[in-house]
Formats: structure tokens, C-alpha cells, sequence
């Protein structure tokens, strides 16, 4: 909803009823346009489905939701955007920040207005620590990472090669990935960062055959690094050559996953998030999201926005309505459980960050098409990668 | 050692015939166009819409490929470049800027922001034996067609009434139209055949790139980089820059991976100072 | 019909323009932070026109300069020195220097050969600031920058009031400096050259050190301007040096016309606030509109907006 549609909306309810309450406001700050476009999509699609399913009011006060593009990672960008939020929109919360440098730069702001800040997406592990105002309910690459690693040492693979996308998160993937692997024996046999802008993965993965290790690790962000990168692993028939792929959900994320097609069948990876998650709270998330976007299905950042919007909801029905005092609202976020269509989960009360379930699950072809099928689950993993 | 060259002529080959394109419109016809990539997304958008919903084999998709390209950049040369021909050549980058925001925008709106699938024809999927290494069919098809493309090129360049009509009214056009020649016209012929190029390209990257809305700025430095190189206005300039670079970029890759994101930048840069005029230099040119 | 402006009615053009400006101060009190935005681009904007509208360079990697200004003053700052004044001289210093080193590569290339030499040195700055993460952050970006107040006395606040006054008086400073210049026997033989090269060359005109200078004072400023970014926001991102930041100055730039040295601030200024007003109706498809303002202003009219104007306004410059 555009903002000028979304004040449409919060004029119409005010002029409807003069009792009602002022609207609670969250200025959502995330990639509307251009390549990450996407982000942007299934956040809003995540909070139009708790809307749709909880109301799109609580305590009496009618949810407007200021939108704003940040575009890619431009933190000056993101940075205007989130002060003129607080300073002339006035916003209740802050909600969205795909980008890591988007978060890092919003971060003095949240401090400085006391205003609360709920990422959905931004995966550098020690963005909360940058502000008390800040929780996050995604989640980490280092939680990612930790899942693939450990069930690569129980499936007694030996020697991995990596390979990610050479910027800070697929350096913080590929160091996670590195630590908990090795701590119980596993070898790195080489490591691979490869530029962003790089379209053709098919030397790496040559290079990668002829080292023959046991595995493959790769990052990439999820979209259409990861499918290019996909393609040229099984184009190179990595896997015929004996080389298994691992991977974290970046690699089959639900968003593009049946634009991939056969390639990702049978890739074993680690995420904290499938589509296909058994749970009945699961299957009424996925149904309602097929109401609003019947062209997607909702990934991890819908899923992200959802349980940001069960966040807020909560806090503002357990403070009456009034979240005017920040402060307050952190103390009610901090140490908060409840369970996600992702499972259980807990926004840390040492740290603000999200702790979850980390499944371990096979891309399959189900027939109604491709899913991640969750087969194992570490529980309640906490993100290691703040030192 | 040969997989690598392989691979290397078989992305330069991709690299070709997704900018040579740009070689036409932006060399030959002196136009300053960024918006190149906006048209190989319009023919990799047709070649995917046209496999994935109505289940037209590849061929087809590459023939609709080159259609959207060309009919896009025809349509766009009548109403609106052929004003700007003389235009000074800032205006025609601000001008083939906002036409690559505005397609980006438009295509985000009907095909969503996600990127579109692809999936191969059996007939190029997996590997076929050359000279004793297992190479890619698709990447060999990439080579077969460069070089196809490329002979027609210079034969229709060089060798016909149509090529040396455009050569003519390139180098002069008051002498050209004082000759007969319909510049107008042909002008729009020629863009529009420039830009089916580029959507024949977008259709053929399908199998190794990723198309979404983002590809027209996404691959622009790639594009302007195989023309600059290889010298604007050229056919042979381009193909051997894209060679070139396509070969010193996988090697790079195989070899020295640690060399990252320099590696294409640093070879470019030597290029264009051992050649400040590109590869091959256009004949007559100023 | 033409208008005719006479000299002393320009000058009063020009005070009214800048007194409006800073009036935007009390106008659009909760807007500041864009505006101080929109001054920093008009300034990266006006350091480019040097480079182009002036020297005739095309260039395509000048975020290099405004990337490497901040850097300098965010890790200035980060180091424990602070003071905003010394971060923006560092900056001017330094990309000052290391413009003149690069200019080599530059002033004597033909138009296409520069703009791809400078897309390929603005690429290779870019994946060094990746790969250097224990300086620069990587692309996390540069965090824990805290500016001291300035001249001791004005902290930046939450409302962004101390960063626009800021702002406003380097770019002013910084403009007033450029005019100088442009209008120094320097600043004239630039024009020169950019007008026929060759007969400069056959007066004795040193071209190639002139264009290397101007290369050096346009990159300079540059750097402020990305200082001034680096300050205000207290962040430095990857995204400063990157290549869309140099096409977006160029499109500022062109959108306001080159060579006319209004030119930078009129299309930073007409840029940044069309943008945020599409973006902010539409936040996935404001491209579209971009877009079509863009290819609108090239169909009205060549030159930009100021080019536009020229058309209707004459000058009476004696």
C-alpha cells in the first residue's frame, strides 16, 4: 500500500468513528524497487497476511503502515528515510531493513528517538548490539551456517570445499561455516570468494571438481546468484563426480525455488524457514499469503514481517494501546516467546536476537511442485557469531 | 587447459552476440545508447514468457526473442530516437537512462520482480565429447552461433547493396540522401535491426545468465565494455574483445580465483590503454 | 520572445536563489535531512560539471572521489580525531592527490576510451574497499563514526537542523570557490580547450597539465562531498564509491545542463525531490516514472533544464 493510500485509509477509519483511537504507525523501511525488489514484496505480503488474519487493528488503534524504498543497500538512504520517519511521520515502530549497512546506519537513530526498531531481514549478527532499541526476528547467517556444518560432521563429510559470494554476509556465512565444521575434525580443503557482479560460475566450479573435495559449501544471497551458481554445479555434473552441495536456504529459497526447476532437487541445506514446515499454523500462513499473492509463495522474509507484526500486536495489546514509552516496549519485546509458522521461536533476552529451530531439510519435487522438506531440526539455536 | 579456453570462447561467444548489437547502433549509427539492455530484456522476456506459459520449443523462443527486440526498437526509433540523432550526446544518455528505469519498472509490473525460469531443451542439456574433454552442448551452440553470426555480419556489411547503403549514409548522410538513399528509413531499419540483435542475445543468455528486471543495468558495463574494447562500429572489434575477455575471465576465474572482481576490470584497463581506439578501428572513421 | 537579464539583475537572480535555499530551513523544518542530501549531491553535482561541463571529461567513476572523501573522513573520525572542519580538508587534500595521479590515465583518452577507463578504475576502487574489511567494514559499512560538535559548539542533532547549516555554508563556500576559479585566465582556458583543443595547443596552452588540474579540483570536491555525506549521516557505505552513484550524479547533472555551473544544484535539486516524490506515491514502480521525467526533459528540450531555459532568458554578461 502506497503511503498516500495508506492515509487514505487511516483518514477514512478516523472520519468513520470519532472515537477511535490514533493509528498505530509503523514506518517500513525495506528494497521496494529495482534488483532486490522482491525483499520489499514479501515483507508486505507477510504483514498484509497478519493483517488479514488478526485485523488490521489492535487496541483499538487501525495499522497504518508508512512504506518507504530504500533501493538496495544505500544506508544514507535508509538512514533519511528512518529520521524522517521518526521526526515528521512520527512512526510507533520501525519494521523491515533488508540490508545489513541499511540496519548498521538506522541503528543510532532507533537509540536517539527511543523508538523501536524490528528487523525483518538484515543478517549481520551483531545488529542488535548496535542499539537497545533494535530486536530481530529473521534471523542470523551464522545460525545458518552452524546447522549445515554440524550435520555435514555427522554425516562424516571430511573434506569441504567453500565457495560464497565474496561481501560481508557470505564472509560471515563462509567463517561460520569454517568454525563449527572444523572444531570437530572437518577439513577445509580451499575457499573460493567470488565477486558479486561475477555472471559465469563455471570456472569455480571446475576448479572445485578437480580438487575433488567430499562437499561443496556455497553462499549465495538467495534470487538469482544463487540460481546461476545452482546451474553451473550441475552443469559441471559436481555431483556425478562424487562432490555432495550444501548449503543454507539462500540457495532454495521458497521465492524463487520453482524458477529453478529440476536443478535443486535433492540439495541438502539449512534454514530456519520452508514453505512446507508442518505445523497447522503453517498451513493457515500459506493459505491466507495465497489470498494476497497467489503469484508467490512466502519465503523467509514473509514469514520474518508475520512474526515482526505477532511482535508488535502483542506488545501493544499487553501496553493498552500506548507504546509511546520505547523503553517499555523493549522490556515487554526482550525474552518474548511464541510460536511462528516457522515453529517455536524467542527474541533473546540477553541480546534482542531471534532464537530458533534450525532444520536441516532435502529439496523434493512434491507434485504440486518443488518444496524443502524438513527432515531433521536442531532446537533453538542461539546465533554464535557476535565474538 | 582446454576446458578453460573452451569455456572462455564460449562466454566472449555469449558476450558477443548479447552486445554486438550495441556495435550497431552505438557505432555505426553514432548513438549514444544505454539502453541496449532494455532491449535484450524485451527479447529475453518474450523468448521466456512464450517457453515457460505457452511451451514454444527454443528455437521459437529465440525467433520471438529477436522480434521483441526488434519491434521494441523500432517503435522506440520512430516515435523518439530519430528526433535525437544530432542531439548532443549527453542528451542521449539521459534519454536511453530513463528508458532503461522506465522498462525496469514496466517489466517489474507485469512479470513481478522475481527472475524467470528457464529450462533447457534436452537436445543442449549435458555434455557431448570434443577433442577428448566433455564440454557443455549449450556452450558449444553459443559457439557455433557466434560464428554464424558474426560471417553474416560482415557478409551482409560488406558484401551488400543494404550494408553499403548503411555505410554510406553513416559516413555522410547529406551525400547519402542526395544519392537516393532513404536515411530515414533506413536509419530505422538499421536500429531496429540492432536492437533485434540484442533480443536474439537476451534470449540466447538464458541459459547462462539470470533475467530480471534488473539485467539492462545490470549488464551494462559488459555490453559497453566487448564495444569499447573491441573498437564501436565495428563486427570483428567485438567479437574479438569478447573473446578476449571472455577467455581472460574464466582463466582468471580457474587459475587465480583469489583475483576476485579485479581481474576483468584490470585486463579491460590494459586493453583500452595498449588500444585507445579499440581492437579493430572502424574504417573512415573520424 | 526573449527575456534579457542584465548583469546586476543576475547577480540579484543568483542571492535570491541561494536566500531561498537556506530559507528551506524554516519552510520544511522535518524535510532536512533531504535537503542536506539534495546540497551534497548539487555539490558532488557542480565537481563533476568541472570535469565535464568544463574539461570536456566524461567520466563514469567520479563516486571514486566522493567514496574515497568519506572513507577519509569516516576513518578520520573512527582514528579519534573528530572535528568535522579537518575531515573535509583531509578529504579535499587527498582525492585532490590522488586524482592528479589517475588523471594520467584520463585527459588524453577519447570520449569512449574515458568513460570506460573510469568505470574500470571507479570498479577496481570499489572491490578494494570490499576486500579491505578490517578498514573499511566491508559491506557492512563503516559504523561508530560520532562527530564531534562544530567549532566545539554545535552538536548534529535528530532533527538534522546543525547538518543542513552545515552543509548549506561548505557548498556555498565550496560554490563561491568554483566560480572563482571558472572565471580565472584558468578557468577560461579551460573553456578554450574544451572549444578546440588543437588551436589551444598551437597557442601555447599547456592543455594536458590544465585538464589534469581540473581533473584534481573536480575530484577534490568530490571528496568533500562525500565527507559531508560521511558527517551528516555518520556511515559510510559500500555504496558511496559504486557505479550507480556515478551515474546518478551524471543524470543530476545532465537533467540540470552542464558547463553552466547552476547546473549541478538545479538538477540535484530537481532530481532528489521528484525521485522522493514518486518514490513516496509509488515505492515499486516510481522507476517508471523517473523514466519517463527523464526522457520527457530530452524530448522538450536539449541541454537540461537550465539548457531549456537559455532558450527563453538571454544574458547580458559585459
Amino acid at each position: 500500500m502506497s503511503r498516500l493510500a495508506a492515509t487514505l485509509l487511516a483518514t477514512a477509519i478516523f472520519a468513520g468513528s470519532a472515537a477511535a483511537a490514533e493509528p498505530l504507525k509503523l514506518g517500513f523501511v525495506a528494497p521496494m524497487s529495482g534488483a532486490q525488489a522482491e525483499y520489499g514484496l514479501q515483507m508486505m505480503n507477510g504483514m498484509k497476511t497478519y493483517m488479514a488474519q488478526h485485523g488490521d487493528s489492535v487496541a483499538d488503534r487501525p495499522i497504518e503502515i508508512i512504506v518507504k524504498d530504500s533501493g538496495g543497500p544505500n544506508p544514507d538512504v535508509a538512514k533519511r528515510l528512518t529520521q524522517e520517519l521518526i521526526v515528521r511521520d512520527k512512526v510507533d515502530f520501525l519494521v523491515g531493513y533488508g540490508f545489513s549497512p541499511n540496519a548498521f546506519a538506522a541503528a543510532p537513530l532507533a537509540t536517539e528517538s527511543e523508538t523501536p526498531l524490528i528487523i525483518f531481514n538484515a543478517a549481520s549478527s551483531t545488529i542488535p548490539l548496535k542499539s537497545p532499541y533494535i530486536a530481530r526476528v529473521s534471523m542470523t547467517l551464522a545460525q545458518h551456517a552452524y546447522g549445515i556444518a554440524k550435520w555435514a560432521n555427522e554425516q562424516d563429510i571430511q573434506k569441504v570445499y567453500t565457495l560464497y559470494a565474496d561481501y560481508a554476509p557470505g564472509q560471515d556465512a563462509n567463517k561460520q561455516f569454517k568454525k563449527i565444521f572444523t572444531a570437530e575434525g572437518g577439513e577445509i580443503v580451499g575457499e573460493i570468494g567470488v565477486p558479486l557482479s561475477s555472471p559465469d560460475f563455471g570456472p569455480y566450479m571446475q576448479r572445485i571438481k578437480d580438487a575433488q573435495p567430499d562437499a561443496v559449501f556455497m553462499w549465495f544471497p538467495s534470487g538469482e546468484l544463487a540460481n546461476t551458481m545452482l546451474k553451473s554445479y550441475r552443469e559441471r555434473g559436481l555431483e556425478e563426480a562424487g562432490i555432495r552441495a550444501l548449503g543454507t536456504s539462500d540457495l532454495v529459497d521458497d521465492h524463487s525455488l520453482d524458477s529453478m526447476g529440476e536443478d535443486a532437487v535433492g540439495l541438502i541445506t539449512s534454514a530456519h524457514y520452508s514453505a512446507a514446515h508442518d505445523s497447522e499454523l503453517n498451513k493457515a500462513f500459506v493459505e491466507t499469503y495465497a489470498e494476497i499473492d497467489p503469484d508467490t509463495r512466502p519465503n523467509f522474509m514473509a514469514v520474518a514481517a508475520y512474526d515482526g507484526l505477532a511482535a508488535i500486536y502483542k506488545v501493544t495489546e499487553d501496553l493498552g494501546g500506548d507504546v509511546s514509552n520505547g523503553e517499555k516496549v523493549m522490556e515487554l519485546l526482550t525474552g518474548m516467546t511464541f510460536e511462528s509458522p516457522r515453529g517455536p521461536i524467542e527474541i533473546s533476552s540477553e541480546d534482542r536476537d531471534i532464537v530458533q529451530n534450525i532444520y536441516i531439510r532435502e529439496t523434493k519435487d512434491t507434485g504440486e511442485g518443488l518444496y524443502n522438506i524438513e527432515f531433521q531440526t536442531m532446537p533453538m539455536v542461539v546465533d554464535q557469531g557476535k565474538e | 587447459m582446454g576446458i578453460v579456453v573452451f569455456d572462455g570462447l564460449a562466454f566472449g561467444a555469449l558476450l558477443f552476440l548479447i552486445s554486438v548489437g550495441l556495435s550497431v547502433t552505438m557505432g555505426l549509427m553514432n548513438f549514444v545508447n544505454l539502453a541496449h539492455g532494455a532491449f535484450a530484456m524485451a527479447g529475453g522476456y518474450a523468448a521466456a514468457v512464450l517457453m515457460n506459459d505457452y511451451g514454444a520449443p527454443f528455437p521459437v523462443g529465440l525467433a520471438a526473442g529477436f522480434l521483441a527486440g526488434a519491434v521494441t526498437g523500432g517503435v522506440m526509433e520512430f516515435f523518439f530516437i530519430r528526433r535525437l540523432y544530432r542531439s548532443h550526446p549527453l542528451d542521449q544518455v539521459l534519454f536511453t537512462i530513463g528508458l532503461v528505469f522506465a522498462s525496469i519498472a514496466t517489466v517489474t509490473f507485469f512479470f513481478g520482480p522475481t527472475m524467470q525460469r528457464f529450462v533447457m531443451p534436452s537436445y543442449l542439456d549435458g555434455n557431448v565429447a570434443l577433442f577428448g574433454t566433455d564440454v557443455s552442448r549449450y556452450r558449444l551452440f553459443l559457439i557455433v552461433v557466434g560464428v554464424i553470426v558474426v560471417g553474416g555480419l560482415l557478409l551482409g556489411l560488406n558484401r551488400t547493396r543494404f550494408g553499403a547503403m548503411i555505410r554510406a549514409s553513416v559516413d555522410n548522410q547529406r551525400v547519402a540522401q542526395g544519392s537516393g538513399i532513404n536515411v530515414d528509413r533506413l536509419f530505422l531499419l538499421t536500429f531496429t535491426f540492432g536492437c533485434g540483435l540484442a533480443g536474439f542475445g537476451g534470449a540466447l543468455s538464458l541459459g547462462m545468465l539470470t533475467l530480471n528486471p534488473i539485467f539492462p543495468l545490470k549488464y551494462m558495463v559488459y555490453f559497453l565494455m566487448v564495444v569499447c574494447v573491441g573498437g564501436a562500429g565495428t563486427i570483428t572489434g567485438p567479437f574479438l574483445a569478447a573473446l578476449l575477455v571472455g577467455v581472460g575471465d574464466v582463466a582468471g576465474k580457474y587459475y587465480i580465483p583469489e583475483s576476485g572482481g579485479f581481474l576483468i576490470y584490470l585486463l579491460m584497463l590494459g586493453l583500452l590503454l595498449a588500444r585507445p581506439r579499440g581492437l579493430v578501428v572502424k574504417q573512415g572513421a573520424h | 520572445m526573449k527575456l534579457t537579464l542584465s548583469r546586476w539583475q543576475l547577480h540579484a537572480l543568483e542571492i535570491a536563489f541561494w536566500l531561498t535555499l537556506a530559507a528551506c530551513f524554516f519552510i520544511f523544518p522535518d524535510r532536512l535531512y533531504l535537503l542536506t542530501q539534495i546540497l551534497i549531491a548539487a555539490l558532488f553535482a557542480i565537481s563533476l560539471d568541472i570535469a565535464l561541463g568544463y574539461a570536456g571529461i566524461l567520466t563514469l567513476g567520479h563516486a571514486v572521489f566522493f567514496g574515497l572523501g568519506a572513507y577519509a573522513a569516516g576513518l578520520l573520525a573512527k582514528a579519534g580525531w573528530a572535528e568535522p572542519l579537518s575531515g573535509l580538508v583531509l578529504a579535499f587534500l587527498l582525492c585532490g592527490l590522488i586524482a592528479y595521479v589517475l588523471s594520467v590515465l584520463v585527459v588524453n583518452a577519447t570520449e569512449l576510451t574515458q568513460l570506460m577507463v573510469t568505470i574500470a578504475v571507479g570498479a577496481i576502487f570499489a572491490e578494494v574497499a570490499n576486500q579491505a574489511t578490517s578498514i573499511t567494514g566491508g559491506s557492512d559499512g563503516l559504523q561508530g563514526i560520532s562527530m564531534w560538535p562544530i567549532f566545539g559548539m554545535f552538536s548534529f542533532d535528530l532533527w538534522g537542523k546543525t547538518a543542513f547549516i552545515y552543509a548549506f555554508v561548505v557548498v556555498l563556500l565550496c560554490f563561491l570557490l568554483v566560480r572563482r576559479l571558472l572565471q580565472s585566465p584558468f578557468g577560461l582556458a579551460l573553456k578554450g580547450i574544451h572549444g578546440n583543443r588543437k588551436r589551444m595547443h598551437a597557442l601555447g596552452s599547456p592543455v594536458s597539465r590544465r585538464l589534469r588540474f581540473a581533473y584534481a579540483v573536480s575530484a577534490a570536491l568530490a571528496g568533500v562531498a562525500g565527507a559531508l555525506l560521511a558527517q551528516t549521516t555518520e556511515f559510510v557505505g559500500l555504496d558511496t564509491l559504486s557505479i550507480d552513484r556515478s551515474a546518478m550524479v551524471l543524470i543530476i547533472l545532465v537533467l540540470g545542463g552542464t558547463g553552466r555551473l547552476y547546473g549541478g544544484i538545479i538538477g540535484a535539486i530537481v532530481y532528489m525531490v521528484v525521485h522522493d516524490v514518486f518514490a513516496d506515491l509509488s515505492p515499486e514502480y516510481w522507476m517508471f516514472w523517473l523514466g519517463l521525467f527523464l526522457m520527457a526533459i530530452v524530448m522538450i528540450g536539449s541541454g537540461g533544464i537550465l539548457g531549456g531555459l537559455s532558450r527563453f532568458v538571454r544574458t547580458d554578461r559585459t
